[in-house]
């Protein structure tokens, strides 16, 4: 490609890039540079401070929130990636399967449908249900709308992984099972992986579900954000906001490196 | 059981939704040959491997491993092993872990299964290469450690789907004859698919010719290459010359021919069912130019010609008929003939076969 093509030399080209990533970076900046600010109101700096990370953290409501989302995104996780691992499985390794299709769309159905409309029909169903333990309804409907988040990752990743591999194992005496044991499952870990960090990610960011399903004691974290910002906001919040980006940060990271390093053997 | 036969194929039939990849195929492999699957891309020749590794299943028909059938049972339950065109070595584990996979599945106690890898390493002259793994390798040598892999649990039967077509041809010449001589090695039936004839014609005990979902023909490489049943045959395995012909008459596999030269004389025949239109096959190195013409002796024109290194090809046209001649270039800088010279050409009869249409 000469000079010219390079889309660096476009006329203007540093000056949208500029725009673009103040516009995608600088609220989180903000919140990161308030998160410090000593001053009970957001918006006036007075001085450097850490009391409202200490704050944050001595917020038994705060901490129980953290819990219940830990938890539910935990589960969740561990339901909608084994589910969409043996979606995927299914999908990628019987060629003769009737339905192929019409089962891979149904099982990525949930992505295209509004959030709001499965929260309110999850709501009623349960109501029917009389299902009204707080802690499983959750657990239940995150593992449901996460499954097809799990599911992208990993079957693109056996699809790209060729059943040589497979037969290899079976040939040499390998049950189904050890051959999918010993064989498949370390070649797709990558995409296991990938797939688990999505649902975990989607589950611990969900608000509209949450919302409508949350009983006394089931408020996850974004709920409980919200529940404050009504209040007007606090610094409190910038310091919760921060930690929550850095915890998001070192799991971005090792995901990338680890997927790095698989897709590297591959 | 029946002694000797390592692989039995009764009747078997293969139906891919409506395509029809295998019709009837019988056959049988012997105990210790190195048996050859030739056949164009598409003739079911990766499915017949595929049927007795236990991939595919039989439409119709059954097959029997040492008398024992097997067309039910799945791959891991048959006792024997592949190496896979793409070697498929497992990219997660060492070349050691590789091997001794197998063993491990078939319950084998660690010292014995860590003596048998180091033996396979040894035969395969990769024993420094243990602990890597298969992306360190070359093509050869994971070739190789294929081999060594599905060698290991001894197997009674090893299959081999066109493993030389990934290498380049100064390897693929090596790999033959260490293959043929691994084979001879172990003792070990290998049965050996592949499209190249070279390789059929070079290594095979003998080899079943596949075309179309049937069996062509069966035979030792020189029965298949000296005397092929039809001209499916003649036509695949090396070059040939196919010249109309009209059979006056037939005594037996023998056909009184009079062909488009001009010539008449008998040859052995195959498949001709009666007098009238036939195909005769010359090969090109059958036909004597100059000095080396004798038996039907004629002449005709140089039109085209391809230094080979050891082979000169022409292509000489008489009566309006191109045939493709090969002359052994015996001699440094041997006499060549130049484009439109007039040349005597000649073959005996017996370096004809007829052919019915």
């Amino acid at each position: 490609m000469s000079a010219n093509h390079d889309v660096r030399h476009y006329p203007g080209a540093g000056l949208m890039t500029t725009v673009f990533f103040l516009w995608l970076y600088a609220p989180i900046v903000v919140v990161i540079w308030f998160s410090f600010n000593e001053n009970r109101l957001v918006s006036v700096w007075s001085g450097f401070s850490t009391k409202w990370y200490t704050a944050a953290l001595a917020n038994d409501a705060l901490m129980d929130a953290l819990r219940v989302s830990l938890t539910v995104a935990g589960i969740a996780t561990v339901i909608s990636t084994t589910v969409a691992l043996c979606a995927a499985m299914v999908l990628s390794r019987n060629s003769d399967l009737r339905f192929a299709k019409l089962s891979e769309t149904v099982v990525n159905l949930p992505l295209l449908l509004p959030e709001i409309v499965v929260a309110v029909a999850t709501l009623i169903l349960f109501s029917q249900l009389e299902f009204t333990n707080g802690l499983l309804r959750l657990i239940v409907a995150h593992s449901a709308f996460c499954t097809p988040f799990a599911f992208l990752p990993i079957r693109a990743r056996l699809q790209g992984m060729s059943a040589d591999y497979e037969e290899a194992a079976q040939d040499l005496y390998a049950t189904p099972f050890t051959a999918f044991r010993r064989v498949t499952l370390p070649l797709i870990m990558p995409g296991v992986f990938a797939g688990a960090m999505l649902a975990f990610v989607i589950s611990m960011d969900d608000f509209i579900t949450s919302n409508m399903l949350a009983t006394g004691g089931t408020t996850t974290l974004p709920v409980y954000i919200f529940s404050l910002i009504k209040r007007g906001t606090t610094p409190e919040l910038n310091a919760i906001s921060t930690l929550l980006i850095v915890a998001s940060l070192v799991i971005a990271t090792l995901a990338l490196a680890l997927s790095a390093r698989a897709m590297r053997r591959a | 059981m029946r002694r000797g036969e390592a692989v039995e194929v009764f009747n078997v039939s293969k139906m891919f939704g409506t395509y029809q990849a295998l019709d009837q195929v019988s056959f049988t492999i012997k105990e210790n040959e190195f048996f050859t699957l030739l056949g164009p891309s598409g003739c079911g020749k990766t499915t017949l491997l595929r049927m007795i590794a236990g991939f595919e299943r039989p439409s119709e028909g059954s097959i029997s491993l040492f008398g024992a059938e097997i067309a039910s049972l799945p791959p891991h339950k048959r006792h024997v092993n592949t190496v896979f065109q793409s070697y498929a070595l497992f990219p997660h584990m060492s070349l050691e872990q590789n091997i001794a996979f197998g063993l491990e599945n078939l319950g084998w106690a660690k010292a014995k299964r860590q003596a048998r890898v180091a033996e396979m390493l040894e035969l395969v002259h990769m024993s420094d290469f243990a602990k890597r793994r298969p992306d360190q390798l070359s093509g050869g040598q994971r070739q190789r450690i294929a081999l060594a892999r599905a060698l290991a649990p001894e197997p009674q039967v090893l299959l081999l789907d066109e493993p030389l077509s990934a290498l380049d041809l100064k390897l693929r010449q090596a790999m033959r004859d260490e293959l043929r001589a691994l084979q001879r090695k172990t003792g070990i039936t290998f049965v050996f698919v592949t499209h190249d004839q070279d390789e059929a014609l070079d290594m095979s005990d003998r080899i079943c010719v596949l075309g179309q979902g049937q069996i062509q023909q069966i035979g030792t490489p020189s029965d298949i290459y000296e005397e092929p049943q039809n001209r499916f045959v003649a036509d695949f395995i090396g070059a040939t010359n196919f010249l109309e012909a009209e059979v006056v008459s037939l005594n037996g596999d023998q056909a009184q021919i009079r062909t488009a030269l001009g010539l008449e004389f008998t040859a052995a025949q195959k498949g001709v069912q009666g007098p009238g239109a036939a195909t005769m096959s010359l090969r090109p190195e059958k036909i004597g130019l100059e000095e080396q013409a004798s038996g039907n002796v004629f002449t005709g024109t140089i039109r085209s010609r391809n230094y080979m290194g050891g082979f000169t090809h022409y292509a000489v046209e008489t009566a309006g008929i191109t045939l493709q001649v090969s002359r052994r270039n015996a001699l440094s800088h041997a006499e060549s003939y130049d484009i439109g010279r007039e040349v005597k050409l000649g073959f005996r009869d017996e370096s004809v076969r007829v052919l019915g249409q």
